[in-house]
């Protein structure tokens, strides 16, 4: 998989640095089948743009974070669909894209106080994990690179923590779940594991629970209510002669 | 052109130069900067500081102050509804609280509104994309908060005011303080995934300005795993959401109260009237606005509305003469360009580099004294220009491993790794290229500790707020910010509902304000807010015609 990719990588960058040779280039994409002519090196996002579409939907960080984008793809004589975000993709020639801003796929309710984390739990809020048939579809079709079908199978072993760490980059656009033919929610299975484990499996700070009750205790009420009062040279004073830990451990911290 | 492992030849020469030195770099770090060389260099190179970036606004209740041109022309342009066109005898919601904004402060606001008694059906929800699109989400390096022993919230007041430059509000920024390690604890409850060590303590870093390692951070996605959470429960409660249907104009009654808003179905262009007892503006920040030409990193929809809209209805703005530009947003490669690259990679140890592989600031300086220093490097021809003529400098990653051992990077900066691999760059092996970027909007409609603004009726929280951050923000504290007072928002706001009245509803102010420009002599061209920016190719807008 990894190998694939960085030869697909090898391939885009020799194909862009030829581009860049014959500058000004440009390539044909097909939007919804209707041919247009981008410059070479935009984004998905931003030939649809140049070719005059102004998103409503399908448009949303723009940064590869919010899943709003999720856009499927064919080059011209290829047998395999792609998948990515329209933000992150730089468009090739003779693409045939369509956009999918919406996925229809209901998220189970509940309250999440009154959960109780087992090995059973994901198998009864979400029934249908257990008709997984371990096509990897999921998987291939995921822009994150996550593995998705590894973390299905861990929630329906009823391992939570694994299921959330697997899945935790997960940015919730639901191509998974448009692919799958057991017709698994995955990005909300998964979501809910990551709430149980960080709400129940994972270990508290001692730390934070001392401070609050120091703040409950108004320890620090007086403090700060002097330094508010104080007059701007005074403060300005005490700013800059406060100790930097950063500075004293010379990197970031721990 | 050739590019090895991503990078063209003549940049890869660069690179040996800041391989070759940075063992030497690691070892000999540039101290932070004194009050006075931190004033000099921002007074030369920041755009705050800069000739041509700001005017005065000539009309309104802030009339005489100085704001970026970006927002006076929007201040200064029609209303976006003409109030003959809205007939507000017809109310298609009729609630108690309406929250303008499905980022991480009005979600947050609706959620403590219900937990402070407003019943589900009487709130609502608005907002211009899907629920929990926003810059909420996109947050990368963390949220603050002093929790460790041997920090305390009064060191990190000290560090927000020292950070704002001694402009914030105090009352504010005592509020962040001190409400900070509380909203860690609810994120606890709600099942947030915090970086922790094995014994449960939080992995804590600095970040720019912290003089204590505070910031929390979940991988570096940690704006999304909190975003992920407070929507996932508000999507439990079935808070009802209206999406892709953003308020354009507030209404008022005739006592002079916020009573709602116009929103407009961005679909079937349909306008809807929305009754309420009290607003929650939590809109967002202006990053789309391109102030001063930066690119940013910002949302599709941070186009600034709640400003304006606020402003139309007579509430006032403060610190709107700063805007935040990110020292570390991408130069490269194009495709990139003003996406951010996180305040963690620094805060993780790697050190700001120029073209020769020389260190030349402190790695940690707040953020806009560090933006300036980069600015300043590029302008004296130190920093490297792009094949596309964006210039930048090096931010040596690869030393994160150095320090806190193989495969830290992978695991802690996931989302910044797979981001650069898409294009053939390997940030575990070689630096990145980064340069300032508009990042956040560090003034904003004025409130107080109960996030109420000038107007009753109308509250705000998180980035469309002003006076928390003063004129600059630290790190860290935007994701606290719309926690804070999205909370409080949501608490008070909920206090102020069991008392309100409504009377008849007007759109009268917006009258007022448009027979205002023309008192002032403005012909504005435009009507704000704008609600989405507009990128369409030149040749497609040029021949648009407007026939059906």
């Amino acid at each position: 998989m990894a190998k694939k990719q960085q030869a697909i990588l090898k391939n885009q960058n020799a194909k862009k640095s030829k581009v860049v040779e014959k500058k000004p280039g440009s390539v044909e994409v097909f939007i919804m089948g209707k041919s247009y002519k981008v410059p070479a090196g935009l984004t998905i996002m931003k030939a649809l743009e140049y070719a005059g579409y102004r998103y409503i939907r399908g448009c949303g960080c723009r940064a590869g974070f919010c899943g709003a984008c999720s856009t499927i793809y064919r080059k011209e004589d290829e047998q395999k669909l792609g998948f990515d975000l329209a933000c992150q993709k730089v468009v090739e020639d003779k693409m045939y894209l369509v956009q999918l801003p919406f996925v229809p796929a209901t998220k189970a309710e509940y309250d999440i106080e009154k959960i109780d984390p087992k090995d059973s739990t994901m198998l009864e809020m979400y029934p249908e994990i257990a008709r997984c048939v371990s096509c990897n579809t999921c998987t291939k079709s995921c822009p994150q690179d996550i593995e998705v079908m590894k973390y299905i199978q861990r929630a329906v072993r009823g391992d939570i923590k694994k299921c959330a760490e697997i899945s935790f980059d997960c940015i919730q656009c639901g191509l998974c779940a448009m692919r799958c033919p057991a017709d698994i929610k995955h990005y909300h299975v998964s979501q809910l594991a990551r709430r149980l484990r960080g709400k129940y499996l994972d270990p508290k700070s001692k730390n934070l629970a001392n401070r609050l009750k120091e703040i409950d205790n108004r320890k620090y009420d007086n403090e700060i209510e002097k330094l508010i009062k104080m007059d701007k040279k005074e403060i300005k004073e005490k700013y800059k002669k406060r100790k930097i830990e950063a500075e004293e451990t010379g990197t970031g911290g721990g | 052109m050739k590019l090895i492992e991503g990078y063209p030849e003549y940049m890869m020469k660069s690179i040996k130069l800041v391989e070759k030195k940075r063992e030497d770099n690691m070892a000999t770090p540039v101290k932070p900067m004194s009050m006075k060389a931190r004033d000099e260099v921002l007074s030369k190179y920041h755009p705050d500081y800069m000739k041509g970036t700001k005017r005065e606004l000539k009309i309104g209740i802030d009339k005489g102050t100085i704001l970026y041109n970006g927002i006076v022309d929007l201040l200064e342009a029609r209303t976006v509804i003409d109030p003959k066109d809205v007939d507000l005898s017809k109310i298609d919601y009729d609630v108690d609280l309406l929250v303008i904004g499905g980022g991480g402060a009005g979600t947050v606001a609706a959620l403590f509104a219900y937990d402070s008694g407003v019943p589900l059906e009487k709130i609502l929800i608005v907002t211009k994309l899907r629920h929990g699109d926003a810059n909420s989400m996109m947050a990368q390096g963390g949220i603050q908060a002093a929790d460790r022993p041997e920090d305390s919230p009064s060191l990190h007041y000290l560090d927000i005011y020292g950070g704002g430059h001694f402009t914030n509000k105090p009352e504010l920024a005592r509020a962040l303080a001190l409400d900070a390690p509380g909203i860690i604890s609810w994120h606890e409850e709600l099942g947030v995934m915090y970086d922790r060590q094995e014994d449960g303590e939080f992995q804590e870093l600095s970040g720019g300005g912290t003089c204590r390692n505070r910031m929390h951070s979940c991988k570096d996605y940690s704006g999304m795993e909190i975003m992920r959470n407070i929507r996932d429960k508000a999507r439990n409660l079935e808070i009802p959401t209206l999406e892709f249907a953003p308020v354009a104009e507030l209404i008022m009654d005739d006592k002079g109260q916020i009573a709602g808003g116009v929103a407009f179905n961005l679909e079937t262009m349909e306008y809807h009237v929305i009754r309420a007892k009290a607003t929650i503006l939590a809109t967002g920040g202006s990053g789309r606005l391109h102030l001063a030409n930066y690119p940013t990193t910002n949302h599709y929809g941070a186009t600034g509305d709640g400003l304006i809209m606020a402003y139309h209805a007579g509430a006032n703005l403060i610190d709107l003469d700063t805007i935040q530009i990110h020292p570390t947003g991408d130069a490269y490669p194009e495709p990139l360009v003003g996406i951010l690259s996180t305040e963690k990679i620094r805060g993780l140890g790697a050190i700001p580099l120029n073209k020769n592989g020389d260190p030349f600031v402190f790695p940690l300086e707040p953020r806009d004294v560090e933006s300036a220093t980069f600015i300043q490097e590029c302008k004296k021809g130190r920093g490297i220009v792009t094949p596309t003529g964006m210039p930048g400098v090096w931010l040596d990653s690869p030393m994160i491993d150095i320090i806190h051992g193989e495969g830290t990077i992978e695991t802690k900066l996931a989302g910044e790794v797979r981001k650069f691999k898409r294009f053939g760059i390997d940030m575990t092996k070689h630096p990145i290229l980064v340069y300032p970027t508009l990042h956040y909007q560090n003034g904003g409609v004025e409130i107080n500790e109960k996030t109420e603004t000038k107007i009753p009726g109308l509250f705000a929280a998180g980035e469309v707020s002003g006076g928390v951050h003063g004129k600059n923000r630290l790190m860290g504290n935007s994701l606290l910010d719309f926690n804070v007072f999205g909370r409080r928002s949501g608490i008070y706001a909920a206090k102020y509902v069991k008392k309100a009245k409504i009377g008849k509803l007007t759109l009268n102010h917006l009258d007022k304000y448009n027979k205002m420009l023309e008192k002032a002599n403005i012909k504005p061209k435009k009507s704000a807010p704008i609600i989405l920016p507009e990128y369409r190719g030149e040749k497609a807008i040029s021949r648009a015609l407007d026939i059906f």
